[in-house]
Protein backbone atom coordinates (compact mmCIF):
# COMPACT_ATOMS: atom_id res chain seq x y z
CA UNK A 1 0.00 0.00 0.00
CA UNK A 2 1.47 3.56 -0.65
CA UNK A 3 2.07 5.88 1.80
CA UNK A 4 1.08 9.81 1.51
CA UNK A 5 2.17 12.70 3.37
CA UNK A 6 -0.89 14.81 4.62
CA UNK A 7 -0.05 18.15 6.32
CA UNK A 8 -2.49 18.66 9.61
CA UNK A 9 -2.40 22.30 10.83
CA UNK A 10 -1.13 24.95 10.96
CA UNK A 11 -4.69 26.43 10.30
CA UNK A 12 -7.41 23.35 10.79
CA UNK A 13 -11.03 23.54 11.81
CA UNK A 14 -10.61 21.96 14.93
CA UNK A 15 -7.18 23.75 16.23
CA UNK A 16 -7.51 26.86 18.57
CA UNK A 17 -3.79 27.76 17.56
CA UNK A 18 -1.52 26.54 15.05
CA UNK A 19 0.19 23.50 15.27
CA UNK A 20 1.45 21.44 12.28
CA UNK A 21 1.51 17.93 12.33
CA UNK A 22 3.32 15.89 9.19
CA UNK A 23 1.39 13.00 9.12
CA UNK A 24 2.34 9.84 6.80
CA UNK A 25 -0.80 8.05 5.83
CA UNK A 26 -0.87 4.45 4.42
CA UNK A 27 -4.64 3.73 3.63
CA UNK A 28 -6.12 6.41 5.84
CA UNK A 29 -4.41 5.01 8.74
CA UNK A 30 -1.57 6.87 10.67
CA UNK A 31 1.52 5.72 10.28
CA UNK A 32 3.89 8.32 11.84
CA UNK A 33 3.21 11.82 12.97
CA UNK A 34 5.85 14.44 13.52
CA UNK A 35 4.92 17.58 14.94
CA UNK A 36 6.58 20.84 13.66
CA UNK A 37 6.13 24.17 16.06
CA UNK A 38 7.38 28.18 15.90
CA UNK A 39 4.03 29.67 14.91
CA UNK A 40 3.67 31.42 18.20
CA UNK A 41 7.24 31.43 19.32
CA UNK A 42 7.82 34.55 21.98
CA UNK A 43 10.86 34.20 23.47
CA UNK A 44 9.00 35.56 27.13
CA UNK A 45 11.23 33.94 28.79
CA UNK A 46 14.32 36.28 27.68
CA UNK A 47 12.20 39.13 29.16
CA UNK A 48 13.82 37.35 32.71
CA UNK A 49 16.68 39.35 31.67
CA UNK A 50 15.40 42.93 30.96
CA UNK A 51 12.31 42.70 33.37
CA UNK A 52 12.94 42.91 36.87
CA UNK A 53 11.43 39.89 39.38
CA UNK A 54 8.36 41.91 40.12
CA UNK A 55 7.31 42.71 36.54
CA UNK A 56 8.21 39.15 35.16
CA UNK A 57 4.44 38.27 36.66
CA UNK A 58 2.94 40.69 34.48
CA UNK A 59 5.50 38.41 31.60
CA UNK A 60 4.36 35.02 32.85
CA UNK A 61 0.80 35.64 33.33
CA UNK A 62 0.99 36.04 29.53
CA UNK A 63 2.41 32.59 28.56
CA UNK A 64 -0.92 31.79 28.65
CA UNK A 65 -4.63 33.05 28.84
CA UNK A 66 -6.53 30.07 29.78
CA UNK A 67 -4.57 29.40 32.91
CA UNK A 68 -2.51 33.02 33.27
CA UNK A 69 -3.09 32.35 37.02
CA UNK A 70 -1.21 29.07 37.43
CA UNK A 71 1.59 30.80 35.47
CA UNK A 72 2.04 33.90 38.14
CA UNK A 73 1.29 31.44 41.03
CA UNK A 74 4.22 29.03 39.74
CA UNK A 75 6.44 31.84 39.54
CA UNK A 76 5.92 33.76 42.42
CA UNK A 77 5.80 30.59 44.62
CA UNK A 78 9.40 29.99 43.46
CA UNK A 79 10.35 33.47 44.05
CA UNK A 80 9.03 33.22 47.69
CA UNK A 81 10.93 29.77 48.04
CA UNK A 82 13.98 31.71 47.14
CA UNK A 83 13.34 34.95 49.09
CA UNK A 84 12.31 33.24 51.93
CA UNK A 85 8.56 35.19 52.50
CA UNK A 86 6.17 33.39 54.11
CA UNK A 87 2.41 33.72 52.86
CA UNK A 88 -0.44 34.79 54.81
CA UNK A 89 -2.73 32.10 55.43
CA UNK A 90 -5.95 34.32 54.11
CA UNK A 91 -3.93 34.56 50.96
CA UNK A 92 -2.99 31.48 50.48
CA UNK A 93 -6.65 30.06 50.72
CA UNK A 94 -7.69 32.53 47.63
CA UNK A 95 -5.14 31.43 45.02
CA UNK A 96 -6.66 28.45 45.70
CA UNK A 97 -10.13 29.25 44.97
CA UNK A 98 -9.07 31.68 41.79
CA UNK A 99 -6.99 28.65 41.08
CA UNK A 100 -9.38 26.50 41.07
CA UNK A 101 -11.72 29.01 38.94
CA UNK A 102 -9.14 29.19 36.43
CA UNK A 103 -9.13 25.05 36.00
CA UNK A 104 -12.85 24.87 35.91
CA UNK A 105 -13.64 27.59 33.09
CA UNK A 106 -10.14 25.66 31.29
CA UNK A 107 -11.89 22.56 31.78
CA UNK A 108 -15.48 23.63 30.30
CA UNK A 109 -13.50 25.05 27.14
CA UNK A 110 -11.97 21.91 26.72
CA UNK A 111 -14.74 19.94 26.61
CA UNK A 112 -16.53 22.24 24.87
CA UNK A 113 -14.15 21.98 21.84
CA UNK A 114 -13.88 18.54 22.58
CA UNK A 115 -17.61 17.97 21.82
CA UNK A 116 -16.75 20.31 18.81
CA UNK A 117 -14.04 18.23 17.51
CA UNK A 118 -16.54 15.19 17.12
CA UNK A 119 -19.43 17.69 15.38
CA UNK A 120 -21.33 18.15 17.78
CA UNK A 121 -22.21 21.73 18.18
CA UNK A 122 -25.05 21.83 20.15
CA UNK A 123 -23.33 20.75 23.43
CA UNK A 124 -20.18 22.27 22.46
CA UNK A 125 -22.43 26.13 22.64
CA UNK A 126 -23.92 24.10 25.87
CA UNK A 127 -20.82 23.67 27.64
CA UNK A 128 -19.62 26.95 26.92
CA UNK A 129 -22.90 28.86 27.80
CA UNK A 130 -22.29 26.96 31.36
CA UNK A 131 -18.56 28.45 31.28
CA UNK A 132 -20.03 32.35 30.91
CA UNK A 133 -20.98 32.35 35.06
CA UNK A 134 -17.08 31.29 35.49
CA UNK A 135 -15.87 33.94 33.77
CA UNK A 136 -18.58 36.37 35.47
CA UNK A 137 -17.18 35.45 38.70
CA UNK A 138 -13.47 35.85 37.86
CA UNK A 139 -14.48 39.98 36.50
CA UNK A 140 -16.58 39.70 39.04
CA UNK A 141 -14.29 38.84 41.84
CA UNK A 142 -11.03 40.16 40.24
CA UNK A 143 -11.89 42.52 37.27
CA UNK A 144 -10.95 40.69 34.40
CA UNK A 145 -12.14 37.82 32.42
CA UNK A 146 -9.16 35.91 31.70
CA UNK A 147 -5.90 37.27 32.98
CA UNK A 148 -6.86 37.55 36.62
CA UNK A 149 -3.76 39.18 37.90
CA UNK A 150 -4.37 38.62 41.70
CA UNK A 151 -1.01 36.79 42.21
CA UNK A 152 2.33 39.25 43.84
CA UNK A 153 5.02 37.85 45.24
CA UNK A 154 4.26 37.70 49.06
CA UNK A 155 0.35 37.16 48.71
CA UNK A 156 -2.49 38.57 46.80
CA UNK A 157 -4.16 41.65 45.89
CA UNK A 158 -7.41 41.35 46.05
CA UNK A 159 -9.97 40.16 48.64
CA UNK A 160 -13.56 38.40 48.25
CA UNK A 161 -15.99 40.41 50.63
CA UNK A 162 -19.00 38.52 52.36
CA UNK A 163 -21.19 38.85 49.26
CA UNK A 164 -18.44 37.73 47.07
CA UNK A 165 -18.23 34.62 48.83
CA UNK A 166 -22.12 34.15 48.54
CA UNK A 167 -22.33 34.89 44.67
CA UNK A 168 -19.39 32.58 44.39
CA UNK A 169 -21.42 29.93 46.12
CA UNK A 170 -24.83 30.26 44.46
CA UNK A 171 -23.02 30.63 41.20
CA UNK A 172 -20.99 27.31 42.02
CA UNK A 173 -24.17 25.74 42.96
CA UNK A 174 -26.01 26.23 39.13
CA UNK A 175 -22.83 25.43 37.34
CA UNK A 176 -23.06 21.71 39.29
CA UNK A 177 -26.56 21.06 38.25
CA UNK A 178 -25.99 22.07 34.84
CA UNK A 179 -22.39 20.52 34.10
CA UNK A 180 -24.43 17.23 36.16
CA UNK A 181 -27.42 17.30 33.84
CA UNK A 182 -24.88 16.92 30.95
CA UNK A 183 -23.39 14.04 32.50
CA UNK A 184 -24.88 11.21 30.86
CA UNK A 185 -24.49 12.90 27.35
CA UNK A 186 -20.95 13.55 28.04
CA UNK A 187 -20.07 10.06 29.38
CA UNK A 188 -22.57 7.63 28.15
CA UNK A 189 -23.63 9.41 24.64
CA UNK A 190 -23.53 6.43 21.77
CA UNK A 191 -22.04 8.71 18.92
CA UNK A 192 -19.46 10.28 21.56
CA UNK A 193 -18.42 6.92 22.89
CA UNK A 194 -17.97 5.70 19.38
CA UNK A 195 -15.56 8.71 18.09
CA UNK A 196 -13.76 8.10 22.05
CA UNK A 197 -13.50 4.65 23.57
CA UNK A 198 -10.34 3.17 22.24
CA UNK A 199 -9.07 6.26 20.20
CA UNK A 200 -5.53 7.61 21.26
CA UNK A 201 -5.09 4.37 23.88
CA UNK A 202 -1.81 5.45 25.85
CA UNK A 203 -1.31 2.58 28.27
CA UNK A 204 0.22 3.72 31.87
CA UNK A 205 3.92 2.56 31.87
CA UNK A 206 3.79 4.86 27.98
CA UNK A 207 2.63 7.93 29.94
CA UNK A 208 4.93 7.80 32.71
CA UNK A 209 8.10 6.87 30.33
CA UNK A 210 6.77 9.74 28.02
CA UNK A 211 6.86 12.53 31.09
CA UNK A 212 3.11 12.88 30.57
CA UNK A 213 1.00 14.93 33.04
CA UNK A 214 -2.20 15.92 34.40
CA UNK A 215 -5.29 14.37 32.68
CA UNK A 216 -3.33 12.90 30.54
CA UNK A 217 -1.23 10.70 32.82
CA UNK A 218 -4.44 10.10 34.97
CA UNK A 219 -6.59 8.94 31.98
CA UNK A 220 -3.54 6.39 31.54
CA UNK A 221 -4.29 5.30 35.36
CA UNK A 222 -1.81 6.90 37.05
CA UNK A 223 -2.56 9.08 40.02
CA UNK A 224 -0.06 11.93 39.75
CA UNK A 225 -1.29 15.45 40.94
CA UNK A 226 0.78 17.93 41.71
CA UNK A 227 -1.92 19.52 43.93
CA UNK A 228 -0.45 16.52 46.48
CA UNK A 229 2.83 18.42 47.45
CA UNK A 230 0.39 20.64 49.23
CA UNK A 231 1.54 24.23 47.67
CA UNK A 232 -0.57 27.32 48.68
CA UNK A 233 -4.11 25.90 50.50
CA UNK A 234 -3.78 22.81 49.53
CA UNK A 235 -2.26 20.14 52.41
CA UNK A 236 -5.34 21.87 54.48
CA UNK A 237 -7.98 20.28 51.82
CA UNK A 238 -9.17 16.76 51.21
CA UNK A 239 -8.90 15.57 47.97
CA UNK A 240 -7.43 12.61 45.78
CA UNK A 241 -6.22 12.67 42.47
CA UNK A 242 -9.17 12.16 39.50
CA UNK A 243 -8.18 8.53 38.38
CA UNK A 244 -9.39 6.81 34.95
CA UNK A 245 -7.74 3.77 33.62
CA UNK A 246 -8.92 3.30 29.70
CA UNK A 247 -5.76 5.50 28.43
CA UNK A 248 -8.19 6.22 25.62
CA UNK A 249 -9.50 9.92 24.62
CA UNK A 250 -12.88 9.48 26.18
CA UNK A 251 -10.86 8.66 29.82
CA UNK A 252 -9.29 11.81 29.37
CA UNK A 253 -12.32 13.37 28.46
CA UNK A 254 -13.88 11.62 31.83
CA UNK A 255 -11.27 12.87 34.39
CA UNK A 256 -11.74 16.70 33.00
CA UNK A 257 -15.72 16.30 33.59
CA UNK A 258 -14.63 14.90 37.32
CA UNK A 259 -11.91 17.27 38.22
CA UNK A 260 -14.69 20.61 37.13
CA UNK A 261 -16.85 18.85 39.84
CA UNK A 262 -13.71 18.41 42.04
CA UNK A 263 -12.78 21.91 41.59
CA UNK A 264 -16.29 23.23 42.99
CA UNK A 265 -15.88 20.75 45.84
CA UNK A 266 -12.01 22.26 46.46
CA UNK A 267 -13.77 25.77 45.84
CA UNK A 268 -16.37 25.32 48.68
CA UNK A 269 -14.22 23.58 51.05
CA UNK A 270 -11.54 26.54 50.77
CA UNK A 271 -14.28 28.82 51.14
CA UNK A 272 -16.03 27.32 54.58
CA UNK A 273 -12.20 27.74 55.81
CA UNK A 274 -10.88 30.70 54.66
CA UNK A 275 -8.98 32.64 57.61
CA UNK A 276 -8.99 36.11 58.69
CA UNK A 277 -5.95 38.26 58.02
CA UNK A 278 -3.23 39.56 55.97
CA UNK A 279 -3.42 39.43 51.86
CA UNK A 280 0.11 39.99 51.40
CA UNK A 281 3.71 40.02 53.31
CA UNK A 282 6.19 42.38 52.53
CA UNK A 283 8.91 42.00 50.58
CA UNK A 284 12.24 43.10 51.02
CA UNK A 285 15.74 42.57 49.71
CA UNK A 286 15.90 40.45 45.90
CA UNK A 287 16.03 37.02 44.80
CA UNK A 288 19.10 35.06 44.82
CA UNK A 289 19.93 31.18 44.12
CA UNK A 290 18.36 28.95 42.00
CA UNK A 291 15.10 26.50 42.76
CA UNK A 292 12.65 24.92 41.06
CA UNK A 293 8.57 25.09 41.49
CA UNK A 294 5.56 23.43 40.40
CA UNK A 295 1.88 23.76 40.39
CA UNK A 296 -1.32 21.91 38.85
CA UNK A 297 -2.32 23.58 35.61
CA UNK A 298 -5.78 22.63 34.23
CA UNK A 299 -3.22 20.43 31.80
CA UNK A 300 -1.17 19.29 34.09
CA UNK A 301 1.92 19.87 36.09
CA UNK A 302 3.72 23.50 35.29
CA UNK A 303 7.53 23.12 36.16
CA UNK A 304 9.67 27.03 36.85
CA UNK A 305 13.18 27.06 36.98
CA UNK A 306 14.77 29.89 38.69
CA UNK A 307 18.41 31.19 38.87
CA UNK A 308 19.11 35.04 40.48
CA UNK A 309 22.15 36.66 41.36
CA UNK A 310 20.69 39.02 43.81
CA UNK A 311 20.23 41.85 41.20
CA UNK A 312 16.79 43.53 39.73
CA UNK A 313 16.29 41.04 37.25
CA UNK A 314 16.41 37.09 37.03
CA UNK A 315 19.60 35.47 35.29
CA UNK A 316 17.15 32.76 33.83
CA UNK A 317 13.48 32.09 33.93
CA UNK A 318 12.63 28.48 32.69
CA UNK A 319 9.49 27.53 32.10
CA UNK A 320 7.88 23.64 31.22
CA UNK A 321 4.30 23.87 30.49
CA UNK A 322 2.17 20.56 30.66
CA UNK A 323 1.25 20.58 26.76
CA UNK A 324 5.36 20.86 26.30
CA UNK A 325 5.25 17.49 28.06
CA UNK A 326 2.00 15.85 26.43
CA UNK A 327 3.19 16.39 22.98
CA UNK A 328 5.45 13.22 22.84
CA UNK A 329 2.77 11.15 23.68
CA UNK A 330 0.58 12.71 21.08
CA UNK A 331 3.74 11.47 18.69
CA UNK A 332 2.91 8.02 20.48
CA UNK A 333 -0.86 7.71 20.36
CA UNK A 334 -1.70 8.69 16.25
CA UNK A 335 -0.15 6.01 15.03
CA UNK A 336 -2.25 3.40 14.37
CA UNK A 337 -5.67 5.59 14.50
CA UNK A 338 -7.71 6.68 11.18
CA UNK A 339 -7.13 9.80 9.45
CA UNK A 340 -10.59 11.03 10.32
CA UNK A 341 -9.96 10.47 14.33
CA UNK A 342 -6.87 12.60 14.46
CA UNK A 343 -8.73 15.76 15.59
CA UNK A 344 -10.40 14.04 18.11
CA UNK A 345 -6.58 12.66 19.46
CA UNK A 346 -5.26 16.04 18.90
CA UNK A 347 -7.75 17.62 21.25
CA UNK A 348 -7.54 14.96 23.86
CA UNK A 349 -4.40 16.27 25.21
CA UNK A 350 -5.64 19.97 25.52
CA UNK A 351 -3.06 21.11 23.48
CA UNK A 352 -2.33 24.73 24.19
CA UNK A 353 0.61 26.12 21.81
CA UNK A 354 1.13 29.62 22.97
CA UNK A 355 2.24 27.68 26.31
CA UNK A 356 4.34 25.22 24.71
CA UNK A 357 6.16 27.96 22.54
CA UNK A 358 6.18 30.90 25.37
CA UNK B 1 18.25 28.85 48.10
CA UNK B 2 20.07 26.68 46.40
CA UNK B 3 19.40 23.75 44.48
CA UNK B 4 20.67 20.24 44.52
CA UNK B 5 22.39 19.13 41.42
CA UNK B 6 24.29 16.16 40.91
CA UNK B 7 27.33 16.75 38.44
CA UNK B 8 27.83 14.50 35.40
CA UNK B 9 30.17 14.40 32.61
CA UNK B 10 29.20 14.33 28.96
CA UNK B 11 30.06 10.51 28.99
CA UNK B 12 28.43 9.77 31.16
CA UNK B 13 24.94 11.44 31.17
CA UNK B 14 22.97 8.80 29.41
CA UNK B 15 23.83 6.25 31.72
CA UNK B 16 22.83 8.31 34.54
CA UNK B 17 20.02 9.29 32.91
CA UNK B 18 19.32 5.00 31.95
CA UNK B 19 19.85 4.61 36.12
CA UNK B 20 16.95 6.57 36.81
CA UNK B 21 14.50 5.40 34.13
CA UNK B 22 15.54 2.23 35.64
CA UNK B 23 14.69 3.39 39.31
CA UNK B 24 11.47 4.35 38.02
CA UNK B 25 12.00 8.16 37.81
CA UNK B 26 9.56 10.39 35.19
CA UNK B 27 11.42 12.41 32.90
CA UNK B 28 10.36 16.03 33.87
CA UNK B 29 12.10 18.40 31.39
CA UNK B 30 15.72 19.63 30.92
CA UNK B 31 16.66 23.27 31.30
CA UNK B 32 20.06 24.86 29.89
CA UNK B 33 21.44 27.96 31.48
CA UNK B 34 23.88 30.17 29.52
CA UNK B 35 26.75 30.37 32.94
CA UNK B 36 28.74 32.99 31.10
CA UNK B 37 30.17 33.34 27.22
CA UNK B 38 31.52 29.85 26.73
CA UNK B 39 29.48 27.56 29.09
CA UNK B 40 26.66 26.55 29.86
CA UNK B 41 24.86 24.26 32.34
CA UNK B 42 22.62 22.00 30.86
CA UNK B 43 19.89 20.52 33.69
CA UNK B 44 18.19 16.96 34.06
CA UNK B 45 14.96 16.97 36.30
CA UNK B 46 13.53 13.50 36.89
CA UNK B 47 10.67 13.35 39.18
CA UNK B 48 9.95 10.32 41.50
CA UNK B 49 7.24 10.06 44.60
CA UNK B 50 6.77 13.76 43.99
CA UNK B 51 10.50 14.74 44.71
CA UNK B 52 12.69 16.37 42.20
CA UNK B 53 15.92 15.21 41.50
CA UNK B 54 18.54 17.34 39.31
CA UNK B 55 21.67 16.14 37.11
CA UNK B 56 23.92 19.91 35.96
CA UNK B 57 26.09 18.88 33.05
CA UNK B 58 28.47 21.88 32.30
CA UNK B 59 29.76 21.85 29.32
CA UNK B 60 31.32 24.70 26.58
CA UNK B 61 28.72 25.72 24.46
CA UNK B 62 30.55 24.63 21.60
CA UNK B 63 30.30 20.80 22.18
CA UNK B 64 28.29 18.10 21.12
CA UNK B 65 25.60 16.71 24.23
CA UNK B 66 25.52 12.99 24.45
CA UNK B 67 21.24 13.30 23.17
CA UNK B 68 18.75 11.19 26.14
CA UNK B 69 16.50 10.46 23.59
CA UNK B 70 17.48 6.90 23.17
CA UNK B 71 16.70 6.49 26.89
CA UNK B 72 13.57 9.35 27.44
CA UNK B 73 12.12 9.75 23.77
CA UNK B 74 10.03 12.40 25.42
CA UNK B 75 13.56 14.46 25.65
CA UNK B 76 13.82 15.39 21.71
CA UNK B 77 11.19 18.53 22.10
CA UNK B 78 13.36 19.85 24.75
CA UNK B 79 16.96 19.19 23.04
CA UNK B 80 15.75 20.55 20.02
CA UNK B 81 14.33 24.05 21.92
CA UNK B 82 18.04 23.74 23.40
CA UNK B 83 19.46 23.96 20.16
CA UNK B 84 17.01 26.43 18.83
CA UNK B 85 17.82 29.03 21.50
CA UNK B 86 21.27 28.24 22.47
CA UNK B 87 23.03 26.99 19.89
CA UNK B 88 24.00 23.84 21.77
CA UNK B 89 24.27 20.59 19.47
CA UNK B 90 22.74 17.02 20.34
CA UNK B 91 24.40 14.19 19.12
CA UNK B 92 21.85 10.93 18.32
CA UNK B 93 18.67 13.39 18.65
CA UNK B 94 15.74 10.69 17.82
CA UNK B 95 14.09 13.54 15.77
CA UNK B 96 16.38 16.54 14.69
CA UNK B 97 14.65 19.62 13.48
CA UNK B 98 18.44 21.06 12.44
CA UNK B 99 17.99 24.68 14.71
CA UNK B 100 14.37 24.91 13.19
CA UNK B 101 12.11 24.07 16.11
CA UNK B 102 10.58 27.19 16.58
CA UNK B 103 12.77 29.92 14.39
CA UNK B 104 13.16 30.48 10.74
CA UNK B 105 16.08 30.89 9.12
CA UNK B 106 16.09 35.06 9.11
CA UNK B 107 15.42 35.06 12.95
CA UNK B 108 18.76 35.69 14.62
CA UNK B 109 20.85 32.76 16.09
CA UNK B 110 20.85 31.08 19.40
CA UNK B 111 19.00 33.93 20.72
CA UNK B 112 19.09 32.74 24.64
CA UNK B 113 23.05 32.27 24.18
CA UNK B 114 25.32 34.83 25.60
CA UNK B 115 28.30 35.77 23.09
CA UNK B 116 28.73 34.54 19.19
CA UNK B 117 27.81 30.88 18.31
CA UNK B 118 27.95 29.12 15.68
CA UNK B 119 24.16 27.55 15.36
CA UNK B 120 23.89 27.38 11.30
CA UNK B 121 22.14 24.03 10.13
CA UNK B 122 24.01 21.04 10.05
CA UNK B 123 23.71 19.03 6.34
CA UNK B 124 20.96 16.67 5.65
CA UNK B 125 18.28 18.44 4.11
CA UNK B 126 14.74 19.89 5.43
CA UNK B 127 13.74 19.07 8.97
CA UNK B 128 11.64 16.56 9.69
CA UNK B 129 8.95 18.30 10.72
CA UNK B 130 8.59 21.16 7.88
CA UNK B 131 5.33 21.05 5.67
CA UNK B 132 6.96 21.86 2.36
CA UNK B 133 9.48 18.67 3.46
CA UNK B 134 9.12 15.82 0.33
CA UNK B 135 10.39 13.25 2.88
Amino acid sequence: MPVSVIPFGPQHPVLPEPIHLKLTVEDEVIREAVPALGYVHRGLEKLAEIRDFQQMIQIVERVCGICSMMHSLCYVQGIEAMMGIEVPPRAKYLRVIWAELHRMHSHLLWLGLFADSFGFESLFMEIWKIREKIMDLQEATTGNRVIVSVNVIGGVRRDLSPEQQRMILTTLKDVEDEVRRLEKTLLDDYTIKKRTKGKGVLRSDQALELGCVGPVLRGSGVAKDTRLLGYAAYNELSFQPVVEPDGDCHARGKVRYREVLQSIDLIRQALSKLPDGELSASVRGRPEGEGTARVEQPRGELFYYIRADGGRQLSRVRIRTPTFANLPALVTMLPGVYLSDVPVVVMSIDPCISCTER
Amino acid sequence: MSMEAIAVSPEHVVGACAERKAAGYRFVTMTCVAVDEHMLDVLYHFDKDMELEHLRLRIPKDSCVPSITPVFFAAFLVENEIQDLFGLRFCGLAIDYKHSLYLDEAAPKAPFCKGAVDASPRPGGKPPGDPESSE
